[in-house]
Order: C-alpha cells, then sequence, then structure tokens
C-alpha cells in the first residue's frame, strides 16, 4: 500500500514507525527538514518537505497513486485542508485527518464527501483521555481496552494474594463466576508470556489478561486481586492538551486537582474548569506537593509533555505517599526503563492512540487494534467475512482455525453491527442485538462474526490478518 | 476643562433640554383632557425649559466639536443635576408659594432617579396631571436620559459610548448587544417601551382605572414607587394587581439587555444563561418565604396566606427598590424591614431600572471573598473569578471593590451628616439607605406610611444628593467632583 503521511510529528513518527515494519511505501511530509533526516535515518521511507496543505508538496509526495493519506500534522486546518485538496486533485482513496478540536465534529456535514473529504477523524489525545478515565474507574487494572463498541473489555491485572483465583488453575473461574463468561486469554510471567491451559496454576504477581463482556469486568478483576478501594481524590501535574481534556472530564466525578507550570496556561485552565482546582507550580517540587497534600491523592497522574519531567514527578509522588501513580511517557527505552518499578503504569501514548489509526489503515477486515505489553503483543479485532469456501475461518470451528502459535481466539462477537457500516441516515438503523460468546475449542465462527484475536508476538500479526483475509487459502 | 469643552456639553445638552420640554407635553395634555386646574404650571415650565434650550443652542450653534471621555462624564452629570431643576418648574409654580424649590427638587430628584421618595402628602387631592409628571419623571430616568438621547440624537457619535457608560448601572458595560452604540439604546429603548405597554394592561386587566394604570405602569416599570395614593397599594387592596405588580417588578429588576437578546433570538435562553438573573430570582423569592414564615412565626399575621401576601408584596418591592407599600411593614418587627432594605442594596441585576450595587458587584464580591479563603489554604492555586462561563478581568474585579468601599464610605458619611443634624439613628441610616439605593421609603420618622417632608432643608438636600449618588453610581458623580477632572 502506497500511504503519505502528514506531520513528523510523535503522532506522524509512530504511525511510520509501525506500518514500515509491514512492507509499505511510506512517504512523509513535514516543513522541518532535519526531523525528517533523522527519521529518514532509522527508517526506510521517502521524505518532502513542505507545507502539507499545499498540491504541489502533495503532488511531489506522490498523492496522484497514493492508496491513503494520513494528516497528521499539528494544525486542524491544515489536516483539513490536505484532505480536501487530495481529493478534489487527486482523488486519493481513503484520507484520515487527526483533529484536535471538537468544533469540527458537531456538524456531520462539515466532514463528509462534499465538504473537507476526510473519512475518518482521529484525536489522539481524546483517546489518551479515554483510556485514562478507563484506569481511574477500574483502579485495579493496569491496562482496559474495549473492543466491539465496548461490548467486550479486556484488562490487564496483576495477580495478588488474595484474589481468589490466585494459587488456583485457571479452569477454576469457571466454578467461582458460574455466571460469567470470562476468558483468560494470557498470563505474562516476568517477561515470559504463557499461554494458559486449564490447569495452569496463576501466581501472585503475574501479570493476567483477561477478557469478558464489558458489564462483568468488574467481577472478573475481583478473581485475581481484592477491591481496592474506589478513587476520589486525583492530582494532575500537567494540564497540557491531555491534562486539561482529563480534568475536565472527571471534574465532576473526582476531587481533581491540577498543577501546571506556565502561569498563562495555568490562568487558561482555571478559566475552563469549574469544579477542578488550578495550582501554578512545579510538579517536581516537593514543598508544593506537601502542602496540596499529596499523601492523601489516590490517584496521581503525571501528565507534562516532558517525559524526564514525568517519571521525577511520579516518583516524587509515589515516595511521598500517593497510592498509585501513573506517569505519561513518550521514548519507548523510557518505558522499558520504568517498567516494575516503583511507577505503577506509564503510558506511552503514541502506543495508546495508534491502534485506532491502524484499524484503519490494515485492510478492511480490522475493526479495532490495540497494542499490549508496550507494544510487543497485540490484540487484534477481526471480522470474518466471505463464507465456508471462500474463508478459512467462516463455518470452522476454533480449533479448526490454522492461527499461528502464540496467537489464540478470545472471543467473539456476533450479529454486532458496527457505526461505520450504519446506513447514513442513522434513524433507519435499527437496534442491533449482539452476543457475546467466549471461544471454546469448539465453537464455530459464522459469517460477520468480529473476532477477537490476543497475538503474544507483533510479528504474529500479519499472519493473523492473512488468514481472515477472504478469497485466499493459508495452509 | 477649556471653554470649548463646555460648548461641546453645552451643544448636546441644548438639545436634550429642548426634548426634555418636549416631554412635558404629556402631563399638559392630560390636564387640558382632565381639566383638573393645572394647565398653567405646564405651559409655563414649557416655555421656560424651551427658551433656555433654545438659547443655549443659539450659543452653540455654529460649534463643531467631538465630545471627549472627560466632556461625556461632564455631560452626564449636568443632564442628572439640572434637568430635575427644570422638572420642577411645574410643581413650584402648581404650588406656588407653598412648595419650596428645596423640597420641589428632592420631590424631582426622586423621580428621575426612581427612589420614589416623596415630600408630598394628599396625593389622592393633587391634580392627575401633576401626579402623572411625577410618574413620567420616573419612567424617563428608569432606562436613563442619556440612553434615551443616545439613541434618539445622531450627533452624539462616539462621545456617546462613553455617556453610555456613564450612566449606564452595573460594573461590566461593555457589553454590546449591536454593533453600533445607537441601535443598542433603541433596542433598549423599544423592550422598555414593550413591556411598559404589556404591564399598563395587564394593570387595566388586573383592575386599575386608566389613570392610574398608566401611572403605576410608569413608576413600576422605572422601578420608582410614585403612587397616585397616599396609601400606595393599600389603597387598591387588591390581590391581583398586587401579583400584576410583582411580575412587572421582577421583570423590571433584570437586566435589560437580557430581555433584548431574549426577544431577538425569541426564546427563553437567555434568561437561563445570565447568572445575575438567576441570583437575583433565587435571593430575593427565597427572602419572600423566610419573611412570611418570620412574620407567619412571630405573630403578626394570623395565617401563612396573608403573611405571604404582604412578605410577597413589600419584600419584593423593597428588594427591587420599587418603594410601593400594601401596608406598614414598619410596624412589622424590625428584622423583615430591615432585611428588606438590605436585600434593595444589592439584589436587583446590572442594566435594570433598579437601584444598590446591583447583583453582578455582589457576586465579584462574594466571589473574591471566597477567593481569598481558598488561596489562604492553597497559596498555589489559580482562581479566577467566574461570572457566567466568563471570567472577570482584574481591572473589574479592582474597579468593584473600589466601588464597594465608596459605597460604604457614602452610606456611612451621610448617615453620620444625617445623625449630625439630628435625626435618630434608625431614621437617619434607613432615610440614607433607601435613598442612595433609589428605594423610596425608609424607616421610623421617613417610613412607608409617613413622607420626607419632616426633613430639614439641610437634610433634603443631602438625601436628594445621596439620590444622585446612587442612581449615576458614585463614580460618575465624584469624577467631576475631583480636582483632577478640571486640571487643564
Amino acid at each position: 500500500m502506497k500511504i503519505i503521511i502528514l506531520g513528523a510529528g510523535q503522532v506522524g513518527t509512530s504511525v511510520a514507525e509501525s506500518l514500515v515494519s509491514e512492507a509499505n511505501d511510506i512517504t512523509i511530509v513535514d516543513q522541518d527538514a532535519g526531523l525528517l533526516t533523522a527519521l529518514q535515518d532509522r527508517l526506510d521511507l521517502r521524505t518532502v518537505v513542505g507545507n502539507a496543505a499545499s498540491p504541489s508538496v502533495l503532488k511531489a509526495a506522490g498523492a496522484e497513486d497514493s492508496d491513503l493519506l494520513i494528516a497528521v500534522t499539528q494544525s486542524d486546518q491544515t489536516n483539513l485542508c490536505a484532505c480536501r485538496i487530495a481529493k478534489t486533485l487527486y482523488n486519493l482513496p481513503i484520507r484520515i485527518a487527526r483533529l484536535r478540536s471538537s468544533d469540527f465534529l458537531d456538524s456531520k456535514e462539515l466532514l463528509d464527501q462534499n465538504n473537507f473529504a476526510v473519512d475518518f477523524s482521529i484525536c489522539p489525545e481524546q483517546v489518551v483521555t479515554e483510556y485514562i478515565v478507563k484506569l481511574i474507574e477500574f483502579p485495579e487494572a493496569l491496562q482496559v481496552l474495549e473492543f466491539a463498541d465496548g461490548l467486550v473489555s479486556l484488562v490487564a491485572v496483576r495477580a495478588v494474594e488474595g484474589g481468589l483465583l490466585v494459587g488456583h488453575p485457571v479452569a477454576d473461574i469457571r466454578r467461582h463466576i458460574p455466571r460469567i463468561e470470562a476468558r483468560i486469554a494470557a498470563i505474562y510471567r516476568g517477561d515470559q508470556p504463557i499461554i494458559p491451559e486449564g490447569e495452569t496454576v496463576i501466581e501472585a504477581g503475574d501479570e493476567v489478561f483477561c477478557l469478558a463482556a464489558t458489564e462483568n469486568i468488574r467481577d472478573v478483576m475481583c478473581e485475581l486481586r481484592k477491591t481496592d478501594k474506589p478513587v476520589k481524590r486525583i492530582m494532575i501535574a500537567g494540564g497540557g492538551n491531555i491534562g486539561f481534556r482529563l480534568a475536565r472530564a472527571i471534574e465532576r466525578d473526582y476531587q481533581v486537582k491540577v498543577i501546571d507550570i506556565s502561569p498563562q496556561r495555568a490562568e487558561f485552565l482555571a478559566q475552563q474548569l469549574s469544579h477542578a482546582l488550578v495550582l501554578h507550580g512545579d510538579a517536581t517540587d516537593e514543598d508544593l506537593l506537601e502542602g496540596e497534600n499529596i499523601d492523601d491523592m489516590d490517584l496521581f497522574l503525571a501528565l507534562t509533555n516532558d517525559d524526564e519531567d514525568n517519571i521525577m514527578a511520579a516518583l516524587l509522588a509515589k515516595r511521598m505517599g500517593a497510592r498509585r501513580v501513573l506517569a505519561l511517557i513518550n521514548r519507548r527505552a523510557y518505558v522499558e526503563l520504568v517498567h516494575s518499578g516503583p511507577i505503577d503504569i506509564a503510558i506511552s501514548p503514541a502506543q495508546v492512540s495508534i491502534g485506532s489509526l491502524l484499524a484503519h489503515v490494515r485492510r478492511g477486515d480490522v475493526a479495532a487494534v490495540h497494542s499490549l505489553r508496550r507494544g510487543a503483543a497485540e490484540a487484534l479485532e477481526m471480522i470474518a467475512h466471505g463464507d465456508a469456501r471462500s474463508s478459512s475461518v467462516v463455518g470452522r470451528r476454533v480449533e479448526e482455525i490454522a492461527l499461528p502459535k502464540g496467537a489464540t481466539i478470545a472471543a467473539i462477537v456476533r450479529q454486532l453491527r458496527f457505526p461505520e457500516m450504519k446506513p447514513a441516515n442513522d434513524l433507519i438503523a435499527v437496534e442491533v442485538t449482539h452476543k457475546v460468546i467466549v471461544a471454546h475449542h469448539d465453537t464455530r465462527v459464522e459469517a460477520d462474526d468480529h473476532v477477537i484475536v490476543f497475538a503474544l508476538h507483533r510479528r504474529l500479526v500479519p499472519k493473523v490478518e492473512k488468514l481472515f483475509q477472504v478469497g485466499f487459502h493459508f495452509l | 476643562m477649556r471653554i470649548n469643552h463646555l460648548r461641546s456639553v453645552a451643544r448636546v445638552f441644548a438639545r436634550l433640554l429642548i426634548i426634555f420640554a418636549g416631554t412635558m407635553l404629556l402631563p399638559l395634555a392630560a390636564s387640558w383632557l382632565l381639566d383638573d386646574g393645572a394647565q398653567f404650571a405646564y405651559d409655563e415650565g414649557v416655555l421656560i425649559t424651551l427658551l433656555c434650550g433654545l438659547a443655549l443652542w443659539w450659543w452653540t450653534r455654529r460649534h463643531r466639536g467631538e465630545l471627549q471621555i472627560k466632556d461625556g462624564f461632564l455631560l452626564v452629570v449636568m443632564t442628572w443635576t439640572l434637568l430635575p431643576a427644570f422638572a420642577t418648574l411645574p410643581l413650584v409654580i402648581y404650588f406656588w408659594p407653598d412648595l419650596s424649590f428645596t423640597d420641589a427638587y428632592f420631590e424631582t430628584v426622586s423621580g428621575i432617579t426612581t427612589t420614589g421618595a416623596t415630600v408630598l402628602v394628599g396625593l389622592d387631592k393633587l391634580p392627575y396631571s401633576i401626579n402623572l409628571w411625577r410618574a413620567e419623571l420616573v419612567w424617563l430616568g428608569g432606562m436613563g436620559l442619556i440612553v434615551l438621547a443616545v439613541a434618539i440624537l445622531p450627533l452624539l457619535g462616539v462621545g456617546g459610548r462613553q455617556m453610555f457608560k456613564a450612566e449606564a448601572p452595573g460594573p461590566m458595560k461593555e457589553s454590546k448587544l449591536t454593533p453600533r452604540m445607537a441601535e443598542t439604546a433603541k433596542g433598549l429603548w423599544l423592550i422598555y417601551v414593550g413591556i411598559s405597554v404589556a404591564c399598563f394592561v395587564a394593570m387595566k386587566w388586573a383592575g386599575m382605572s386608566w389613570g392610574d394604570a398608566l401611572v403605576h405602569t410608569f413608576t413600576v416599570m422605572g422601578l420608582g414607587g410614585f403612587s397616585t395614593h397616599d396609601a400606595s397599594f393599600g389603597y387598591f387592596n387588591s390581590v391581583r394587581i398586587e401579583a400584576v405588580t410583582i411580575v412587572f417588578m421582577t421583570l423590571a429588576g433584570m437586566n435589560f439587555a437580557t430581555h433584548f437578546l431574549a426577544w431577538r433570538s425569541r426564546a427563553l435562553s437567555p434568561y437561563r444563561w445570565d447568572p445575575e438573573i438567576r441570583w437575583f430570582l433565587v435571593v430575593m423569592y427565597a427572602s419572600v418565604l423566610g419573611v412570611a414564615v418570620y412574620l407567619w412565626a412571630m405573630d403578626t399575621y394570623e395565617n401563612f396566606p396573608e403573611a405571604l401576601r404582604y412578605a410577597a408584596f413589600n419584600t419584593v418591592s423593597i428588594a427591587t427598590t420599587t418603594g410601593f407599600a400594601n401596608t406598614d411593614y414598619s410596624q412589622w418587627p424590625l428584622f423583615a424591614p430591615l432585611w428588606m432594605l438590605f436585600l434593595s442594596s444589592f439584589v436587583t441585576c446590572s442594566g435594570s431600572t433598579g437601584g444598590g450595587i446591583k447583583m453582578a458587584r455582589a457576586m465579584i464580591l462574594y466571589k473574591q471573598v471566597l477567593r481569598e479563603l481558598v488561596r489562604s489554604v492553597h497559596p498555589n492555586a489559580v482562581i479566577p473569578i467566574k461570572f457566567g462561563a466568563e471570567v472577570v478581568p482584574h481591572n473589574i474585579v479592582f474597579a468593584v471593590l473600589a466601588f464597594g468601599f465608596s459605597y460604604m464610605v457614602v452610606l456611612v458619611s451621610l448617615t453620620l451628616i444625617l445623625s449630625f443634624t439630628g435625626l435618630d439613628i434608625v431614621t437617619a441610616f434607613s432615610a440614607v439607605v433607601a435613598c442612595v439605593n433609589n428605594t423610596g421609603p425608609g424607616l421610623n420618622q421617613v417610613g412607608p406610611a409617613t413622607t420626607f417632608a419632616i426633613l430639614t432643608d439641610f437634610q433634603t438636600w443631602t438625601c436628594s444628593m445621596a439620590m444622585l449618588l446612587g442612581r449615576l453610581e458614585i463614580f460618575t458623580l465624584l469624577v467631576v467632583l475631583s480636582p483632577a477632572f478640571w486640571r487643564k
């Protein structure tokens, strides 16, 4: 596939990184020549220097015969403009734009084919914010990921002494919570992945990935650790894009304090937020943290733009008594570094938000992609198209499907109508009934099922995708 | 202040005077129509006012000068001090020689500042046209003389905005409803006239005579409080009339800019989004209930509905700075009338026809106090003062603080002056509060059942001054009195 990426910022770079490895022709456009040179040294791609919203630059980037445009520059306006130009002049088939401001999303016709011609819009900050909100709702979880429009959730939980299932074989989960269909998709002991069999015993300290219908997820987590007391007091360090969005999303439900180092930004935050308390100061200033009762905080979130600041602030907050600390870390090396240290959760924004983009990039059968374990593993929501003759999945039992070793089918969602497949007019979209089926070896996959596949290694993903392609039989 | 500036001011003032002479035609017409024996008072009054206006106009006819910021202040102050002087003409001439200029000036200032305090007794026996003239002054002063001038005089130009700000009540005067000031002024007057017409019809429907309906429409809309009867609303003794009056007093106590927005968008949402109106309604009607329960508990009234009726009418009337009464509430336990006077000092909205420091300022003051409290616990906290969704700029917060302080100083010093001249403290204090807030009746010797006629000349002048200070929100008057204003 020929892909043009506009903007070599954090998002653009991580998109490029993950797509390059999947053997695509990638051209990346940015105004900063230095940035592009550095990128070209690392990755095998073409670069074009120039303004992404100008037709000649798009032409130079090969817009005429490209399949996909990913406009992820800092400016919403540039992204919109580029999509329109790509549609009008080069009839580029799929255009994805990053839109930070929700203003553009308020009216639907603005982005349709006759206007800005944006097929999909993404907002990485919003995705990260929603991801963190989930973590606040489920304070026991390391990661909460949703599939099939939120029907199915995958949670990563660290098993702790005292959880009902800890020290027992996996199969016991059926006896403990007989009403609930849940599936333990993978266990990581240290860094070693284990594909759980019925008799695998869960040990304290294991990182366990569980999959269940979203409404049951809380019960399932109880199996692995005692429920923590719910989060009430939250301190956010850094009121940037993510910090601000998060504060606005949760300020009514929790006691929120936001710290920002810039007086202007603090002023802005205080104007925009109505319940949260905005503080001007340095989040790594221990006097400030102490004065604001850091030891009473249930959750400390370090969300500034600076990795080092986030790590230091989170470490400091943890030492000063914050119950749980979370740090936003962009650099992959740092994420590995702080892993299993005092920082409870490290979030890599690129890893979190790239899934929503990758789902659009990969061939049509992928409905959702989430990267797990800092990008090492991946969970995919695939759509099984076709019939028993054209597909190597449909009509077969799970045990008959030739999945590569290390990939498992965790669950199936049947008869779901996905929003993008809805008729244009929402009013005639009937209420769709759906069923979440936790996969067993004899479950049969039907046409149009959404199949949730857990891949222990990223390199297995292309094989899984191929398996789900119609008309190509994998041996 | 050079003579040039004076001439620019005089040029506009001349036109104002001529228009003002025109407003005297209404009572003149009423007088002729009813043949109430006061005709002679108006034709002379109109004549003198018109001649003065024409003379000034003649003097400045060749002058071409834009009004400067300073000129605007001077013009506003001149308008508010000199027009009442001309307005005394019909009264002085009619009563000659029984009514001194001091008392007549008090009466007209009380009208034009929408206070409603009176020195006249035997209102029922006065010619109808005299009562109409007093009421018309209230109505004109309600929306503002300068706003009227800006609406109908195109010559004001840029200076108009400055004067508009000098006269308009409330802390934030930049809310421009339309791109042009003249259009804004016209819109506001149009809304004012519209609601007045509705009020007139409602009053008639509720059972007043046409004449009473007109006078009371004028004084309700201006939140003035003049009545055609010594017993005020006690004369009508009608729940229906009182209910209608409460509704229109409440409407007039809201920001007319919000009425304008609601009318233009044909929706009620502007009322919902105006935080001032929300607090105005909540504070006032919670007080109504509180006073009713209090009166009932104190056995002032035997049953609750009766207590509620009197509490509702008098509380709303005093809180909105109108000053009607349907009973002698100064006989109530002292807490109730004091609370009502307290409400009158801040409850009405900015941009309404009411007096006091306005709800917007009270909200800003309250939030400033809250901010200081939170700051002492969280030294690093950034807490903007918000008014609805908008943040109040620092300079306005400081202006409001200064205003609050000078308001206090004015209250205290005028109270001291009055008590120095021999009034008892309740009378002195309530008279000052009632005058500065443009409410009307005070307590004790100046209570709702009596008048301000017992005051000496000096005390009367002090009260006239207090009313003007209150209506022009202190600073406009102080600016003109300050030496810096006159320095070249």
